[in-house]
């Protein structure tokens, strides 16, 4: 009797150890799932978090941001410096320095949610490599958009 | 009171009685979790888990933030289950400011958890199973939880830390690509379960390694504050979701998966019928999506009247408690977390007293311990 049962228990577990093979074996003939880059690149989703950015104003050119501090005062790794000043002739601030330490940003986007006139996005970046740590840890973000001053 | 480790004289130590160090960076304890063993040949005679390599100071940083700083922080607790965290803080926030959530949003919130928590137990299962010394369930889940990766990158723009929910609401509006996505993904989904549980759950060595192993008695899981599916598998019916309903969740029919065994087979078997629960919720709140706002006005700045608040939610690891105490201020004057992991761990030194070294690991995976979230 305790033979009988014995016996069973192990076919049965041979039984399964079959079943689980089979779907082993079926996943060799499956597509691979895995995109092999650089060769190939995986879309990057709508919202995709790269370092954050400074959008140009449509009209004029320059950076959007008028110096209020809104982002600067809200980020939670104060990683964010921006003074401003009123170009010449001009009636509002505009920056004149806006410097990302991206070593300390955690990506939470706290920042280009509080600003009141939209002037920060996040950058579609994310091949970031550098030599240096001083690359990341002083981005000045004005620096490729034409200055007022 | 606590037992004392035992202490040797040098004349005891030998090949057969030592101390074992496990971790703090082995693959097995799944963070950086550190746990010294007394080894008696392949037994383990006591068990003492060392933590707080990873400890943060989350509780003294978010009294030095403003309510909305914090945000980002919870979510980092618990790096698989982020965005529970997320919806705790939300809810603890929204409950204390007592701001209005448009149902949309609510939905919305439901949708985005469940999503989490499957991909949080798609991970346990394939981490889990790669303890007992399984590949191919690893790769398996991996490429079933990209997918919900992928779907949860769509709205909130992270892969692992999402943040994604705000006080009175969404930042950002679900569109139809996501809706469809997430239904095709459990429609899909639903058919490779079938896989899942060939795969393993009828494996004769599978059953030989987690049946009978670190039994959980009912009065030991009750005693230690065990919650979530270590809880459950130890025969008692209690989830948060249902309990004490948060966002919506008393509108949706779901059933609370219980094992009465408390081995690693049962809390096994709950967390693959979790799975299965968080498909119908998901199905249901798809179907019942309202349109309308995402966001309740609030605020700009966040400050809530002076007083307390208490917000447990369901984690895909068990009940988080926040608590907070407001002084009228920008800033939270006392926060608490009551962490699932951390009390879940403290039920390990017990269970793995005479056991083998293979199936104290076994235990110690059963619990999906999610290390930092113990740390904190
Ligand atoms: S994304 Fe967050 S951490 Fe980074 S700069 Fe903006 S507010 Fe600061
Ligand atoms: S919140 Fe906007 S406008 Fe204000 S300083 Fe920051 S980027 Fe400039």
């Amino acid at each position: 009797m305790m033979d009988c049962c014995h016996i069973r228990e192990v076919v049965q577990g041979f039984f399964s150890l079959l079943v689980g093979m089979r779907v082993t074996m079926g996943n060799m003939f499956v597509k691979p799932h895995t995109v092999q880059w650089p060769r190939e690149t995986a879309p990057l989703p709508p919202g995709f978090r790269g370092h954050i950015m400074m959008l140009p104003d449509e009209i004029t050119r320059y950076p959007k941001c008028i110096a209020c501090t809104a982002c600067a005062r809200n980020c939670p790794s104060q990683c964010i410096t921006v003074t401003g000043r009123k170009p010449a002739g001009a009636k509002k601030k505009l920056a004149d320095c806006f410097v990302l330490d991206f070593t300390k940003c955690s990506l939470c986007g706290i920042c280009v949610e509080s600003c009141p006139v939209g002037a920060l996005d996040f950058s579609r970046d994310y091949a970031l490599a550098a030599y240096s740590k001083d690359d990341f840890n002083r981005m000045n973000l004005l620096e490729d958009l034409v200055s007022p001053f | 009171m606590k037992e004392q480790a035992p202490t040797y004289t040098l004349e005891q130590i030998d090949e057969e009685n030592f101390a074992l160090n496990l971790g703090p960076q082995h693959p097995g304890t799944h963070g950086v979790l550190r746990v010294i063993l007394h080894m008696d040949g392949e037994y383990i005679l006591y068990a003492d888990p060392i933590l707080g390599y990873g400890h943060r100071m989350q509780e003294k940083v978010a009294e030095n933030m403003t309510y909305l700083q914090v945000l980002p922080y919870v979510c980092r607790m618990d790096y698989l289950g982020a965005l529970s965290y997320n919806l705790a803080w939300v809810c603890a926030v929204e409950k204390l400011c007592e701001f209005e959530v448009p149902d949309r949003a609510s939905v919305v919130r439901v949708i985005a958890t469940e999503l989490n928590r499957i991909s949080s137990h798609l991970l346990w299962w394939g981490a889990y199973l790669l303890d007992l010394g399984a590949f191919t369930p690893f790769l398996q889940a991996f490429t079933d939880r990209e997918l919900i990766l992928d779907l949860l990158e769509y709205i909130t723009g992270s892969r692992l830390t999402y943040c994604y929910f705000r006080f009175g609401g969404l930042p950002s509006d679900v569109d139809d690509v996501f809706l469809t996505g997430v239904r095709d993904f459990i429609e899909g989904f639903r058919g490779r379960l079938k896989n899942y549980h060939d795969l393993v759950t009828g494996n004769v060595i599978f059953y030989h390694r987690s049946a009978d192993v670190g039994v959980i008695l009912p009065f030991d899981a009750a005693g230690y504050g065990l919650s979530g599916p270590v809880l459950r598998g130890s025969g008692f019916a209690y989830d948060v979701r249902r309990h004490e309903p948060y966002s919506g969740y008393d509108r949706f029919d779901f059933e609370i998966p219980v094992e009465e065994t408390g081995d690693c087979m049962a809390r096994y078997n709950v967390r693959m019928a979790e799975i299965e629960q968080s498909m119908n919720i998901i199905e249901q709140a798809l179907n019942t999506i309202p349109d309308g706002p995402i966001r309740s006005k609030v605020p700009k700045i966040i400050k809530p009247p002076e007083g307390e608040v208490t917000m447990a939610v369901e984690t895909p690891r068990g009940e988080l408690v926040i608590y907070i105490v407001s002084d009228g201020t920008k800033k939270p004057y006392r926060v608490k977390y009551r962490v699932p992991s951390f009390s879940n761990l403290s039920i390990f030194a017990k269970l793995a007293r005479g056991q083998l070294l293979a199936d104290a690991l076994a235990v110690l995976g059963s619990f999906d311990l999610v290390i930092p979230e113990v740390d904190r």
